[in-house]
């Protein structure tokens, strides 16, 4: 350990883990160092006998659950747009080689108490039950607007300049009602509130873009992919690319403290008496508390089940967005139900989330309207955890600090999260320019 | 991840053992037919494929290497995960280097797939033979303790249901030899794998023509 490094990085979760693969790759020598004798931190997958240790004290899970390590139980929950950011990292930095993934089965919304299938082009618009017979065909008119818009070709834009007009203003030329902006907004476009329909449209229109783009590459019945053995391969990944690249490797290092000199710039880290001296340090908000503060709080209930969501056409993976409104809430809620089709669970079991960003201090009861949606769980854990954001100033003490996975965020943000990062700690921009149009995904 | 069609064998091969025993060097030798005397541990490399046809079957090997991260026990799950093959190296001149291998076994036992193919490789035969005349000439014990270690580590493979080989990365001996036995030994049959996709850049034929990279 008693060496010099360009940047320590502490923590392995899945943000710190994607930095330190590109630090490595351009060259530079990290030490990534972790607290836990596991890979991923905060965004870690567990198994049964973790899961009972973390939420139930004791390491005897129930026996007819099947074998501990048939589970893998991720902490953040996330699926990944098959079109999305992280797509895109992950064919840049070629970490996809590791990684086997499989389309998600389905994506819903809540809607007047059901749940129905989101349409995402204009024929699926025509088929949902989502709509009245009129509405349908406004729907329709206004999917097609979208799948032709082209921003480079003002003859697809209907007369209207989308970086001027409101997606209120949008919508209202094509005389939508209130019950279908809000699946649009919250399940196709994924505004996580609704300050979206006061600002330009064409953030939207992108979006939903997106949504039926990604629809469309892998056939499934949602935009989504997920990873075979869960969200914790991810970081895993990243750090292998990171050690191909000379990157050094240690987990379970206790008390990893960061140490600083006169002026108050980072100068080493410290564990078990041994001092590693660097130029950067990146980490998560856990091992730099006094540098960042609370900003809000997620509740979440983690279910094992031996059924599917009830009214998904009992599909093996699959998500559904309850819009704020119709809860009646500040912010949307979101279930997430993944199982041993995705080598998450042994064969027959379920996992299924329920998270929200907390407005209060108690999940169970916050949770319920989601949770009354899953059916009968063969357990439940409830757990409310704080998010944390940097206030320190990076180019005075050279800390870079990754701020917590968001409950009502999702992988753009973490993305995005991750891409600034590296900006500020190398003054470089990731070049993220993959030819996705031709990109395709091969059956193992 | 084994998974069959028409004789066609596709399985993952994970490497372990200490740093320095020669898994690196193993590799590059059955892939490329090379060997490098005082290699830093190579940058940008631990993933290569390899084909080799055995009697009955084509086997595609998909080669992981550990890339330095055994060195602080921080391999991640997802190295042994889905491996259907694993060689444990030991070098043969370094006792330590062997009772750490049998660690490495035991973490496999505890981690891997329970019907995985394991192989045993005391690395560096070749110091046997170079030392063996100086070893002669001083009448030192050396070649005695080389001899014992090969014995206890042939007892050692047979109770934990390993085969044993001893190899050298620098002459080439025995290197095409275990991964020949390795590919002898894989089920001919193997449950099946949940099938998953790879995403790739450009369609279809990358994974197919890949032979090595990072
Ligand atoms: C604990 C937890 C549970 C969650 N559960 C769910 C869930 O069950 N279902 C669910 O849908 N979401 C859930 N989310 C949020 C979820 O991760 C994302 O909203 C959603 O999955 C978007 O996919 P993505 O992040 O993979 O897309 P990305 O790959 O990150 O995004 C790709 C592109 O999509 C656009 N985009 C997509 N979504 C958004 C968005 N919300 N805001 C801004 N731009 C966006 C961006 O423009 C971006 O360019 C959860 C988040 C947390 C923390
Ligand atoms: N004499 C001899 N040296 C070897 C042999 N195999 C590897 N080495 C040397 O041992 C050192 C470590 O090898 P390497 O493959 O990097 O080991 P790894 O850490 O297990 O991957 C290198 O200097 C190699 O040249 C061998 O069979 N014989
Ligand atoms: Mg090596």
């Amino acid at each position: 350990m008693d060496e010099e490094y360009d940047v320590i990085v502490l923590g392995t979760g899945l943000k710190e883990c994607i930095l330190s693969g590109l630090l490595s790759v351009d060259g530079l020598k990290v030490l990534h160092m972790d607290r836990n004798d596991y890979y991923g931190g905060e965004s870690t997958s567990l198994n049964l006998v973790q899961l009972w240790k973390r939420f139930r004290g004791n390491d005897q899970p129930a026996a007819h659950l099947g074998s501990s390590r048939d589970y893998n139980v991720d902490m953040i929950p996330k699926f990944m747009m098959a079109n999305g950011t992280l797509v895109r990292v992950l064919i840049h930095t070629d970490v996809t080689k590791y990684l086997s993934f499989k389309a998600v089965d389905g994506s819903y919304v809540y809607n007047k108490g059901k749940i129905h299938k989101v349409p995402a082009t204009d024929m699926e618009a025509l088929k949902s039950p989502l709509m009245g017979l009129f509405e349908k065909r406004r729907a329709r008119s206004f999917f097609i607007y979208v799948q032709d818009y082209d921003e480079n070709d003002p003859k697809t834009h209907g007369g209207m300049d989308l970086t001027r007009v409101t997606t209120r203003e949008l919508i209202k030329k094509y005389g939508l009602d209130d019950n279908t902006v809000d699946f649009i907004g919250h399940a196709i476009a994924l505004h996580r509130d609704d300050r979206y329909l006061g600002e330009p449209a064409l953030d939207t229109v992108k979006r939903m873009k997106l949504y039926a783009e990604s629809v469309a590459r892998f056939q499934g019945g949602s935009p989504y992919i997920y990873p075979l053995y869960g969200l914790g391969e991810l970081p895993q990944a990243f750090a292998r690319l990171s050690a191909v690249y000379g990157g050094t490797y240690m987990l379970n290092k206790p008390e990893c403290r960061v140490e600083f000199n006169e002026e108050g710039k980072v100068k080493g880290v410290t564990s078990e008496g041994e001092t590693a001296r660097c130029k950067k340090v990146v980490c998560d908000p856990s091992y730099l508390p006094n540098k960042v503060r609370k900003v809000g709080k997620v509740a979440r209930a983690i279910a094992i089940m031996s059924h599917p969501i009830p009214n998904t056409s009992d599909s093996h993976s699959v998500q559904v967005i309850l819009p704020q409104k119709q809860l009646g809430r500040r912010s949307d809620m979101y279930l997430f139900c993944c199982s041993y089709s995705h080598n998450v669970a042994p064969k027959g079991k379920f996992i299924a989330f329920v998270s929200t960003e907390a407005e209060t201090d108690h999940p169970e009861t916050e949770l319920k309207s989601g949770i009354d949606l899953l059916g009968p769980v063969d357990e439940i854990f409830f757990d409310i955890y704080d998010r944390y954001e940097p206030v320190n100033e990076p180019s005075l003490d050279n800390c870079f600090i990754s701020a917590s996975y968001d409950a009502t965020t999702h992988f753009e943000s973490t993305v995005t999260d991750v891409l600034n990062m590296y900006t500020l700690i190398t003054g470089k921009v990731v070049d993220l320019s993959v030819d996705l149009s031709s990109a395709s995904a091969a059956e193992e | 991840m084994a998974t069959t069609g028409n004789k066609n064998i596709n399985s993952k091969l994970v490497l372990l053992g200490d740093v320095g025993a020669g898994k690196s060097s193993l590799v590059l030798r059955f892939v490329k037919g090379q060997f490098i005397e005082f290699q830093e541990s190579t940058i940008g490399a631990a993933f290569f494929s390899q084909t080799l046809a055995v009697n009955d079957a084509t086997v595609k090997f998909e080669i992981w290497d550990t890339a330095g991260q055994e060195r602080y026990h921080s391999l991640a799950p997802m190295y042994y995960r889905g491996a259907a093959a694993a060689i444990i190296v030991y070098d043969i001149s370094n006792q330590a280097s062997f009772e750490r291998a049998k660690k490495w076994v035991q973490e496999l036992q505890s981690q891997g797939n329970p019907n995985m193919v394991m192989a045993l490789a005391g690395n560096k035969a070749d110091l046997v033979d170079t030392r063996k005349v100086a070893a002669e000439a001083n009448a030192t014990g050396f070649v005695l303790q080389l001899t014992c270690l090969q014995e206890e580590a042939q007892q050692y493979a047979q109770e934990n249901g390993l085969f044993f080989m001893e190899t050298s990365a620098k002459t080439a001996a025995n290197v095409n030899e275990i991964f020949h036995e390795i590919a002898k030994r894989l089920p001919r049959v193997q449950p099946q794998n949940p099938s998953g996709m790879v995403l790739m850049d450009r369609p279809a034929e990358r994974v197919a023509s890949a032979s090595c990279c990072s």
